[in-house]
């Protein structure tokens, strides 16, 4: 048996400290999300007291489960519907914008690319606001509900695929693309054949990681919502969680939950299948978090 | 000499990818957006704050004109933050505090994860990544919810402290802890503080580590002067990333305590937005967060576009 001294000063030991503290974080992360995940099948009322398993919250309930109440599947649909339309606008938008910016030389393309980066940065309450004046001061052919939803967010998020898109394009480099036309195509069809394609993982990633963040969103889909029909789950637990509700509000961000784990699962699986046997695509998990 | 063998191509990029009129054209719809909808409001935010006040239905009205703006609605704001009137001041110094404290505890924390998860490797590597992000998808409201039902009267919490009722603990944690809040602000930022790290730390060589431990450093010796010199940019980066959304947080306040007594600056944007004739006020809080953050904000795209440039 070795003493504490001499445990600390063998350099090959195991990070202890590091395994510990890395450990502790997983539970005081996890652990609180998967307690409220358990009371969403409680039997009972209480988020607090155990009272037997059952789906009573998720459909059993006649009038209070999420099947049943249509504030809260209401907010379940809005929530999802806003993911989708948001994705399909912002991915595309952000994917064309990168490659644009990346191409394109000078102080205009500079300028846009600074907007874009301040845009990822800005505190989220600050656009929603702005954002909100615009709508309420401004005669719009819109008002607030989901079409102002659906704007504030795409601007929120066309950084993410812009950011992922140009990180990628630095990795792949201009020389597959300058083949391409050296062997007759032109800009168009070499971006179309050559380009596109090599981006396509970095275009999937963002694509998992705009859905998930936007079914997330809470700041700017509480402001532009018009009324309680728009208003997304995130908005629905803040506006009930203080006032005694009932585990239906945990199923509720339960079924949430899997929505996301499910995208973030297909995502993924579909993502690996696409950087099979490519050596500069960053591997796996790692490139799924963001980290291009 | 076969064809593989050739060098990659040294010389500078055809023209025609420079003049070609095909990129401004891919760029022209993402940045018309970004003006329309980022840039525009903010000067829509401009017009209201220095704008008037419908005198009857307290709605406020815009002026566009920056040669008629009029300051009242600003300096009122002002004038309200220190001194005999300072009804603003407290809620901001207690952004600062939380705000940095959350920070510091978000760094203890995040540093020693990102670490150790970029050192792993093997197997247990991906499935300890996964679990890192986890939190990253699952909903920041879920994620308060589920500390609003630990922490209630009669909640696990309270329970856990009172050692199966052992002690009669009957704290109410969730009436304007302070302590309560900026714990529940930790819980929500630190996954996006210890992702943009693990990504940092990852590229860190491990080599010059090892360098530094043959020719004599300790642990510590190493740690402060190779790791931490090395991995400045990315805490920073990391850091503004975590702290510029808290400055603008004041949902974390509302659910976990819902007491003036921790209203934070995003508080008051989200107190004075919604009453009537109180719009201007909402957007000088706003113009005063973007005076603050604007400095960070641009720093941190320096950062990122110089770590660009680097790769």
């Amino acid at each position: 048996m070795r003493g504490p001294v001499a445990w600390w000063r063998d350099p090959w030991r195991p990070p202890r400290i590091l395994m510990a503290v890395t450990a502790g974080y997983l539970v005081w992360s996890l652990l609180p999300v998967l307690i409220a995940v358990i009371f969403s099948f409680n039997d009972g009322r209480s988020r607090t007291n155990w009272q037997g398993f059952s789906f009573r919250w998720y459909w059993g309930d006649a009038t209070k489960s999420v099947w049943h109440d249509a504030a809260l599947h209401t907010a379940l649909l809005q929530t999802l519907k806003l993911g989708v339309i948001t994705t399909l606008i912002t991915v595309p938008l952000g994917v064309l914008f990168a490659i644009g910016i990346d191409r394109w030389r000078g102080r205009l393309p500079a300028g846009a690319n600074l907007m874009m980066l301040v845009s990822f940065v800005v505190p989220e309450v600050l656009l929603a606001v702005a954002l909100l004046f615009v709508i309420t001061s401004l005669a719009l052919p819109f008002g607030l509900g989901t079409s102002a939803q659906v704007i504030g967010l795409v601007t929120f998020q066309i950084a993410y695929p812009a950011v992922l898109v140009r990180a990628r394009l630095a990795t792949i480099g201009s020389q597959y693309e300058e083949a391409a036309m050296d062997l007759g195509a032109s800009p168009m069809e070499a971006l179309r054949r050559v380009t596109v394609p090599m981006l396509l993982p970095a275009i999937f990633a963002s694509t998992v990681l705009v859905f998930a963040d936007v079914i997330d969103d809470f700041v700017l889909v509480r402001y532009l919502s018009g009324n309680s029909s728009t208003e997304p789950v995130s908005v629905k637990i803040y506006n009930t969680a203080r006032a005694a509700p009932t585990p239906a509000l945990n199923a509720l961000a339960t079924l949430l939950l899997v929505a996301a784990l499910i995208a973030v699962t297909i995502g993924y699986l579909v993502y690996r299948r696409l950087t099979r046997g490519d050596e500069t695509a960053r591997g796996g998990l790692a490139a799924f978090a963001g980290e291009a | 000499m076969t064809l593989a063998e050739v060098d990659a191509p040294v010389k500078s990029p055809p023209k025609r990818t420079r003049n070609s009129r095909l990129w401004p054209l891919l760029a022209m719809p993402g940045a018309v957006w970004l003006l329309l909808f980022f840039l525009a409001p903010l000067y829509v935010v401009l017009a209201i704050v220095f704008g008037q006040v419908d005198p009857i239905f307290r709605t406020p009205i815009p002026v566009w004109n920056p040669l008629e703006w009029d300051p009242t609605q600003f300096t009122y704001v002002l004038t309200h933050i220190a001194g005999a009137d300072g009804v603003y001041g407290p809620a901001l110094v207690r952004t600062m505090v939380y705000v940095v404290l959350a920070s510091v505890l978000c760094l203890l924390i995040a540093f020693p994860v990102a670490y150790y998860t970029a050192r792993l490797s093997g197997r247990w590597a991906g499935l300890l990544l996964a679990a890192l992000i986890a939190p990253f998808w699952i909903s920041y409201m879920m994620r308060m919810l589920a500390w609003v039902n630990l922490l209630q009267d009669d909640g696990m919490i309270n329970r856990l402290f009172s050692l199966g009722g052992l002690f009669d603990v009957r704290v109410h944690w969730l009436t304007g802890q302070p302590v309560v809040v900026v714990l529940g602000l930790v819980y929500g930022y630190v996954p996006y503080m210890i992702l943009p790290l693990y990504a940092g730390l990852d590229r860190l060589p491990q080599s010059t580590l090892e360098a530094a431990r043959d020719l004599g450093a300790n642990r510590f010796a190493s740690f402060w002067r190779v790791t931490l010199p090395m991995c400045r940019p990315t805490i920073v980066a990391a850091v503004l990333l975590t702290c510029l959304p808290m400055l603008g947080d004041y949902f974390t306040s509302d659910m976990l305590s819902a007491s003036p007594k921790t209203a934070m600056v995003g508080n008051l944007i989200n107190d004075s937005v919604q009453s009537p004739g109180q719009t201007g006020q909402a957007g000088a809080f706003v113009m005063l967060v973007l005076i603050v953050t604007v400095v960070p904000m641009f720093y941190y795209v320096r950062v990122t576009a110089r770590g660009e440039g680097a790769t």
